[in-house]
């Protein structure tokens, strides 16, 4: 056993640092690329289809991936209830929407002014999903902010069943429709069909995130927020106010699952109670696969996991697909725990 | 010999005032006497009464193997479950006929007695499996590895079905027979004399029942004294300290992968005995709820604690099967007795079935807020998290704990 351990720990260590990365994620892709090729080569319009797909549903993990990463970033918690959270918004999304008259099932002939009523409901929805999630964190999270980590997990997977259970309450077993407001058509290049609403949930996840890129790396509260990542007692030091810092963090997180729980619900257009277990369980693990903590690792480990994802549904065998996400969440973990980009080193 | 018996009073005295006396003797004592109260106080429903004991028997092995690596080593798992399914497989697959339909082509049929050791020697080596490669990651990391072989092996099971039955589950798994001498050449055919009924078999529940008492009986009592024994020390330094743990020469590689082998096989047990007990497996019985489910009991029991992880285990299958079971008959007869209308009383005890989930999570949140040390603390836990001590204090500032 002792060999193993030691075998183990001589991987690691030359899987660790830049090269390391490239090494390991080098491997990874060619022996990808070894596998595809031929049928690439046999079908690309089917691959770029493929492709396409992949792309749009790794959008969408994207914007939740991040609450997991940002979280995780500044109190080093694996927020468990986070996938919940980005259900919780495609529900609070629903309901907004029927406020405002746009229900399923019932074609609306609004047209261009119902860009401004989504972006409205969107924004509402993000509002109110981030509140939700401070007030977990405060109830929740922040009495336990000293106590032993294993006690802050404990309590994020009982949220995670208090959601769900909610939601089971609100919404009952069954999916939910959400109304389908993404424009219908699209073009086609070269063979490949791209739909308009594909387009749409890459364009407003993008956006999204560069919103977040711009409030992280350029205003003073982004900057406290990096800091109290950094070093909380520093941060605290230098007169942030720690708790309303980490706060912002969960509404922030909150904000982003909502638009991608929105955007779950007009693409996919089934939501249930326990989607965001699932999904959320994908998004976790391309925040790892990214390298926990750093955020455009999130946005580009979701990119990855979405297309590995959509190739072996479609190449491969879909009931494997989430086998193969585990095991290279495993696989990560235990080989190159800082991921892609790498940030934090979790070993001891 | 007089003095002997002339301590035995105080004797008594001091252990009445140690909790874990006080419920080890409850449990045992309550466990002789439940077949027999149970024939009394509700004769009819008296077998299924019996049969759901000891089916909360499984998850208190569960508990008591899941505190090991929890409560003992301080490894957080998520994905119990899995060990559990990889248990109740073994049996499954090495006593049916299930092999026959597969590429191997030979049913087989081992005894159940036999398979119980073998059972636990597989689900011994998956933990050290799972173990090994995950031994120098951090709490949280390790909880997400852990997580992840819990969803892979339900789901590996599910996706061979040419060896597993897939969704179909592993049907007509043998029973349990008695060994050569309980159920020996002088019994001609019959009963046992002294014991009635004391046969394995799915009408008879009090077969499963003493089975289950035996079952738990050996666990408790090897990880009691494991936990008292140089291992069980190290695993508790390991938890409290790592770096000064190893330090101080303990081997933590070692340490770490018997916490996982020795609770994986506990759950070996439970998994034999479900199999057997069913008599059919399927991959459904294995998800992610079994796992948070079992950490449940871990938790409000009191983790680190044998006795009190049993309690915890006791506590939440009664609330899970019987109150949140009946409370949606208890909702729709008030809702009636009040003379509410029919639509609302329907709607009560539908709303009342579907908080499961709330009441769960509410029961998790609401230990870790408020008793963090469980129902039945260990001592050593309870000081610790009621006082605090310096070494957390430094971990927190140090960002490592």
């Amino acid at each position: 056993m002792a060999t193993v351990v030691g075998a183990l720990r001589q991987t690691r260590g030359a899987l660790s640092g830049h090269i390391g990365g490239w090494l390991f994620y080098g491997i990874g892709l060619l022996a990808f690329l070894l596998l595809i090729l031929p049928r690439i080569l046999h079908d690309p319009t089917f691959f770029f289809q493929i492709l396409v797909l992949g792309l749009t549903d790794g959008a969408i993990y994207a914007l939740i991936a991040l609450g997991y990463t940002m979280v995780y970033g500044i109190i080093e918690l694996i927020n468990f209830a986070h996938g919940d959270v980005f259900t919780l918004g495609g529900f609070i999304g629903i309901l907004v929407f029927s406020l405002v008259g746009l229900v399923p099932n019932r074609a609306s002939n609004l047209g261009l002014a119902l860009v401004p009523i989504i972006l409205g409901v969107m924004v509402v929805t993000m509002l109110l999903t981030g509140m939700v999630n401070v007030t977990i964190e405060r109830i929740a999270y922040r009495p336990l902010r000293h106590a032993p980590r294993l006690a802050a997990l404990i309590t994020a997977v009982g949220m995670s069943f208090i959601l769900e259970g909610i939601m089971f309450v609100w919404k009952g077993p069954n999916f939910v429709q959400s109304p389908s407001l993404l424009p219908a058509g699209g073009v086609v290049v070269a063979g490949v069909r791209i739909d308009a609403s594909q387009v749409i949930v890459v364009l407003v996840a993008v956006a999204l995130m560069v919103l977040l890129t711009y409030f992280v790396e350029f205003t003073r509260l982004g900057r406290a927020m990096r800091a109290t990542a950094q070093d909380r007692d520093a941060a605290l030091l230098m007169g942030i106010d720690i708790n309303r810092t980490i706060s912002l963090t969960f509404f922030i997180g909150a904000a982003l699952a909502a638009a991608g729980g929105i955007m779950y619900g007009f693409y996919f257009n089934n939501l249930r109670y326990d989607t965001g277990f699932s999904s959320g369980l994908t998004a976790f693990t391309a925040a790892v696969f990214g390298g926990i903590g750093n955020i455009q690792g999130a946005a580009l480990g979701a990119l990855i996991l979405g297309l590995i994802r959509a190739f072996n549904d479609s190449y491969g065998q879909a009931a494997w697909t989430d086998v193969l996400v585990f095991s290279i969440l495993i696989l990560v973990l235990t080989l190159r725990p800082t991921g892609l980009l790498g940030m934090r080193v979790p070993e001891k | 010999m007089s003095a002997a018996v002339a301590a035995v009073p105080s004797w008594v005295q001091r252990q009445s005032r140690n909790p874990n006396a006080v419920v080890y003797t409850a449990l045992v004592v309550g466990a002789l006497i439940y077949p027999t109260v149970v024939q009394f106080v509700n004769p009819e429903q008296a077998n299924p009464l019996i049969g759901l004991a000891s089916d909360a028997g499984v998850y208190v092995l569960m508990a008591i193997g899941l505190n090991v690596v929890v409560g003992f080593a301080g490894l957080l798992d998520l994905g119990y479950a899995a060990f559990f399914a990889i248990g109740a497989y073994t049996y499954a697959l090495l006593a049916s006929g299930q092999l026959a339909l597969s590429p191997a082509h030979h049913a087989v049929h081992l005894p159940f007695w036999l398979l119980l050791f073998i059972a636990v020697a597989v689900a011994a080596a998956c933990g050290a499996l799972l173990g090994a490669p995950t031994l120098r990651l951090r709490g949280d990391y390790l909880a997400i590895v852990t997580l992840g072989f819990g969803e892979i092996v339900p789901r590996v099971f599910r996706n061979l079905p040419q060896w597993t039955g897939g969704v179909n589950a592993v049907p007509a798994i043998d029973a349990p027979s008695l060994p050569v001498w309980l159920d020996g050449p002088w019994d001609n055919g019959a009963d046992l004399q002294i014991v009635h009924d004391l046969k394995l078999t799915a009408g008879q529940p009090v077969g499963f029942y003493l089975l289950m008492m035996l079952l738990v009986f050996v666990s408790v009592l090897l990880v009691r004294n494991l936990q008292r024994s140089r291992l069980g020390r190290a695993w508790m330094a390991v938890r409290e300290d790592e770096v000064a743990a190893a330090a101080m020469g303990v081997n933590t590689v070692t340490i770490k992968l018997l916490a996982f082998s020795i609770g994986a096989a506990v759950s070996g047990f439970a998994g034999c005995y479900f199999g057997a007990k069913l008599s059919s497996v399927s991959p459904e019985n294995f998800t992610f709820l079994v796992s948070v489910t079992v950490l449940l009991m871990v938790t409000l029991g009191g983790m680190g604690n044998i006795p009190g992880v049993i309690v915890g285990a006791l506590v939440i299958y009664f609330v899970q099967y019987k109150i949140l079971g009946d409370l949606p008959g208890w909702t729709s007869s008030i809702g009636s007795s009040l003379g509410l209308p029919g639509k609302t009383v329907t709607r009560l005890s539908d709303l009342a079935t579907d908080l499961n989930f709330v009441v769960f999570g509410l029961i998790l949140v609401t230990t870790m807020l408020l008793r963090p040390q469980g129902l039945v603390p260990s001592r050593a836990r309870q000081e610790e998290l009621t006082k605090g001590t310096a070494s957390e204090a430094v971990a927190d500032v140090m960002g490592t704990a």
